[in-house]
């Protein structure tokens, strides 16, 4: 069996010393060896930025596509062959500006991946510039009088969306985002974890110090049930978001290629591309 | 007795025109006629002048024709349009609940038949198409029996009643026309078909039969006019040979999770038009350098942005040839027929498996929706060749990755998909080595852009010209692709008959362009007319720029969102002599 050392490749990451991708990085790979993983049974979908180099960083089946297109991609993969297990994963730039689109209808979609949100707040490849999770007054580059826009809240927007699967965790909680992820992998449907990732380089403000200042761990809060929805809202509301663990879990709700008519029980990419001669004449006598 | 013979039905959009007509031509094309179908309609859903125009021949025709022999019409609006087509002697069948008109400067013969009120009489005014069909069959001297079958299969769901009343409303729509005429034999008579029995379908239907019988078993989709035909009848089909369609949020989904798909091994491709094609080009990019295999139909119609959206245009060329930022490897093909559709679009699997890049399947509107007669697809035709995709691996070190982007001597690497022990690498579309990793050097960037475009140096396609070229000395060459096809035949017949010596080339392969294939045609004729639905001439520009010749090559173009008639081009050619 496959341990984490087996999913570590020879690829030295060109993420910034102190970068919480590292942190990421090494989650799945410990999570995916946890959950009993080959290497050549997982394939990571990454989209474009610092975080999106990811896939090139796991020893597994990688690719590295377009900006803010991880998500459609591995939806593809896995609507090929369901027997791969598919993480996409990207920067919050990737998912909630340019790939926003993608992630409301993933969530809606259900299909059973896992994706993984590194967010930095702040765009780190093209040199700070700021992003939709940026806070109002945050002075970037592109914002040097301080951001006018309202920040995404991506859990709140994922409940709303109808998401199965809802977690949140912080880079430096490596046991815990762990966990999370394998319970992302082994949940029937797509799962979306936000994991704040700080960016030591531009990022001044949402720094790792001011993440454990201001965190809130679910499992603190007593009574806390990640299958209740509306409590589920109401204390990310409570909390502006910014509480770990995980936050909803719908686990009655099946997966979108469980509901989908007629779809092949062996993996699409396995199926017999011969056609019937029989069933050809039967669809051309259909024009007939 | 005649050949061929022209019908057209118009009215409001939303009035069952459309159906009116399909009704008309499937009975028809049973019988053995062949039929070739032009819609004209507009991007609404009720409301708006629409027609379908129908060609009934003995022989096949792959052309609107010139002018119109029947025009039912519902409304004024639809004389006023279209009666201008009518040769003299033409008809038109006019529902009385308007008070048809004829225009003054007509000859054709008006008769106001009472379509709706016959139809409210038998029950409902819906089955007024039915009367307008039956008063068709009175003018043809149809027997009205032969509409049985198509009213049975078409209202069986809604009880042998409804089957019963619409036969009604056609007999009545007869019965009341010959009335009228004073007489059973009608006004003009079809010779006899020969009875076979041929498919009925849009260009889109061969589209989706070629993926299905190429194995393709995944689609992704948004929709556009005028391609969405072809989600909509795999969407029926797929799901019983364990496979389906998604339709995405957008255009670039659509394209991205074809890519996603087919990288994991599946033959996954998306149809769209112009505007979606815009939106897919970064993906069509990733695939190029990645060397995914993926299938794209561009179903083209009037640009830019919306522009004429139910409209024939052929302006994507230039875009879909060179389309995407940067260079890749692509092929584009341009079937000219609604049977090359269904090979074409099998073939592009193949090509984009064996090239392992990007192939578009350059369809325009008149191929896609024009609903015509099909001669029979031969299925043992369909072959599945799926390249260099490796089933077996030799062992390999586990943190060495596999060299997917090897380079060979054909330019083409040994390809694996996810889930292969010993076939992990990375895909990416950054430039990379050979194993799929990033890398900005000079020379890996020569080695690998090289690499890329080896691989379609020598494109392996069945016939990337169609060539009708009896002449060695030809005064005239013209020179089309894809819808053109049938209008350029038709004017080929008749320059020949006035004296000139014409051949045809009809571009298949429209990238890599095939410059040996069509030279000798261009070297050999005095003039070369190149005739496309284009304001710019791009078909024409290609040919100069690979073939040459520019000073005999004369553009012919048409971009009023109208297919081109024979006599137009006829006219045009005949013009230059």
């Amino acid at each position: 069996m496959a341990t984490f050392k087996d999913f570590r490749n020879n690829v030295k990451p060109n993420w910034c010393p102190g970068c919480g991708d590292f942190s990421v990085q090494a989650a799945i790979q410990r999570a995916s060896a946890n959950v009993g993983l080959e290497p050549e049974e997982l394939a990571v979908v990454s989209g474009i930025g610092c975080s999106g180099r990811i896939s090139g960083y796991i020893n597994s089946y990688g690719f590295h596509g377009i900006h803010g297109r991880s998500l459609p991609i591995a939806q593809g993969v896995k609507m090929a062959n369901k027997d791969l297990t598919v993480i996409a994963s990207g920067g919050d730039g990737d998912g909630f500006a340019i790939g926003m689109g993608h992630t409301i209808h993933a969530i809606r979609r259900n299909i059973n991946i896992t994706y993984i949100v590194m967010d930095n707040q702040i765009y780190g490849l093209t040199k700070g510039q700021t992003s939709p999770r940026s806070s109002t007054g945050f002075k970037t580059k592109s914002t040097p009088e301080g951001s006018i826009e309202q920040a995404i809240s991506p859990m709140e927007m994922a409940l709303t969306a109808g998401a199965t699967f809802v977690a949140q965790s912080f880079s430096t909680d490596l046991k815990d985002l762990t966990a999370l992820i394998e319970q992302g992998i082994q949940h029937d449907g797509f799962s979306l974890i936000n994991v704040f990732s700080p960016c030591v380089t531009y990022n001044k403000i949402n720094t790792y110090d001011w993440f454990k200042a201001n965190l809130t761990k679910l499992k603190d809060i007593e009574g806390y049930d990640s299958s209740n929805r509306e409590q589920a809202m109401q204390t990310l509301m409570k909390h502006d978001g910014l509480v770990t663990g995980l936050i909803y879990q719908n686990t009655e709700r099946k997966s979108y290629q469980e509901m989908l008519h007629g779809y092949s029980e062996t993996p699409l990419a396995k199926a017999d591309l011969n056609l019937d001669q029989a069933y050809f004449d039967k669809l051309v006598e259909e024009f007939m | 007795m005649v050949k061929q013979l022209s019908w057209k039905v118009g009215g409001q959009q939303g009035e069952g025109i459309e159906s009116t007509g399909e009704i008309f031509s499937i009975a028809l094309n049973r019988l053995g006629y062949y039929l070739y179908g032009y819609r004209h309609f507009s991007s609404r859903i009720k409301g708006g002048h629409t027609n379908n125009k129908i060609r009934v021949s003995t022989s096949q025709t792959r052309s609107v024709a010139d002018d119109l022999d029947v025009l039912v019409a519902f409304d004024q609006e639809t004389i006023d349009v279209n009666y201008k087509e009518l040769h003299d002697g033409g008809i038109i069948l006019a529902d009385a609940k308007f008070n048809p008109e004829k225009p003054e400067d007509t000859n054709a013969l008006l008769l106001s038949v009472p379509f709706t009120q016959m139809a409210t009489d038998l029950g409902t005014s819906l089955m007024k198409n039915m009367v307008a069909v039956g008063s068709t069959c009175a003018v043809l001297n149809l027997d009205v029996e032969v509409f049985k079958e198509v009213v049975e299969e078409i209202f069986a769901r809604k009880g042998q009643a409804v089957v019963d009343k619409n036969m009604e409303a056609i007999k009545a729509g007869y019965d009341t026309t010959v009335e009228q005429l004073g007489k059973t034999d009608g006004l003009m008579q079809l010779d006899e078909a020969d009875g076979k029995k041929r498919m009925f379908m849009i260009g889109n239907d061969a589209i989706a039969l070629g993926a299905l019988a190429a194995g393709s078993r995944f689609m992704a989709a948004y929709p556009i006019t005028p391609a969405s035909e072809i989600m909509e009848y795999l969407i029926k089909k797929l799901p019983e040979l364990g496979g389906t369609v998604i339709q995405t949020e957008d255009e670039i989904a659509a394209a991205t999770m074809a890519i996603g798909a087919n990288y994991a091994g599946v033959r996954a491709f998306t149809a769209s038009a112009g505007p979606g094609l815009s939106l897919k080009m970064e993906s069509i990019g990733l695939a190029g350098i990645t060397e995914t295999p993926l299938v794209i139909v561009d179903t083209q119609r009037g640009g830019p942005s919306t522009g004429l959206p139910t409209k024939q245009e052929q302006s994507d060329l230039m875009a879909m040839i060179y389309g995407t930022h940067g260079e890749i490897p692509k092929i584009v093909l341009a079937p000219s027929t609604v049977q090359e559709a269904f090979y074409d679009t099998a073939e592009a699997f193949n090509l984009a498996e064996e090239y392992q890049c990007p192939v578009i399947v350059l369809s325009d509107l008149q191929l896609s929706l024009g609903k015509q007669t099909v001669e029979p697809l031969n299925f043992n035709e369909v072959e599945i060749r799926r390249g260099k995709l490796q089933d077996d691996l030799p062992e390999i070190d586990s943190k060495e990755y596999f060299k997917r982007y090897e380079v060979t001597e054909d330019g083409v690497s040994p390809r694996v998909i996810p889930g292969m022990k010993y076939g992990i690498h990375h895909v990416t579309g950054v430039e990379h080595d050979q194993s799929g990793k990033p890398s900005e050097s000079a020379a890996n960037r020569i080695q690998q852009m090289d690499k890329r475009f080896r691989k379609i140096e020598n494109v392996k396609f069945n016939t990337p010209v169609y060539k009708n070229a009896p002449h060695e000395e030809a005064d005239l060459l013209l020179v089309g692709f894809i819808s053109t096809r049938g209008a350029i035949e038709e004017a080929i017949t008749r320059l020949e008959a006035d004296g000139l010596k014409v051949n045809h080339a009809h571009i298949r392969l429209i990238h890599p362009f095939p410059t040996d294939e069509l030279m000798p045609l261009v070297a050999s004729a005095k003039k070369v007319v190149v005739v496309e639905n284009n304001a710019t001439g791009q078909l024409a520009n290609i040919i100069k720029m690979n073939v040459g010749y520019a000073n005999k090559i004369i553009k012919y173009n048409k971009y009023d969102g109208n297919p081109f008639l024979p006599h137009e081009i006829h006219t045009k050619c005949k013009e230059l002599f």
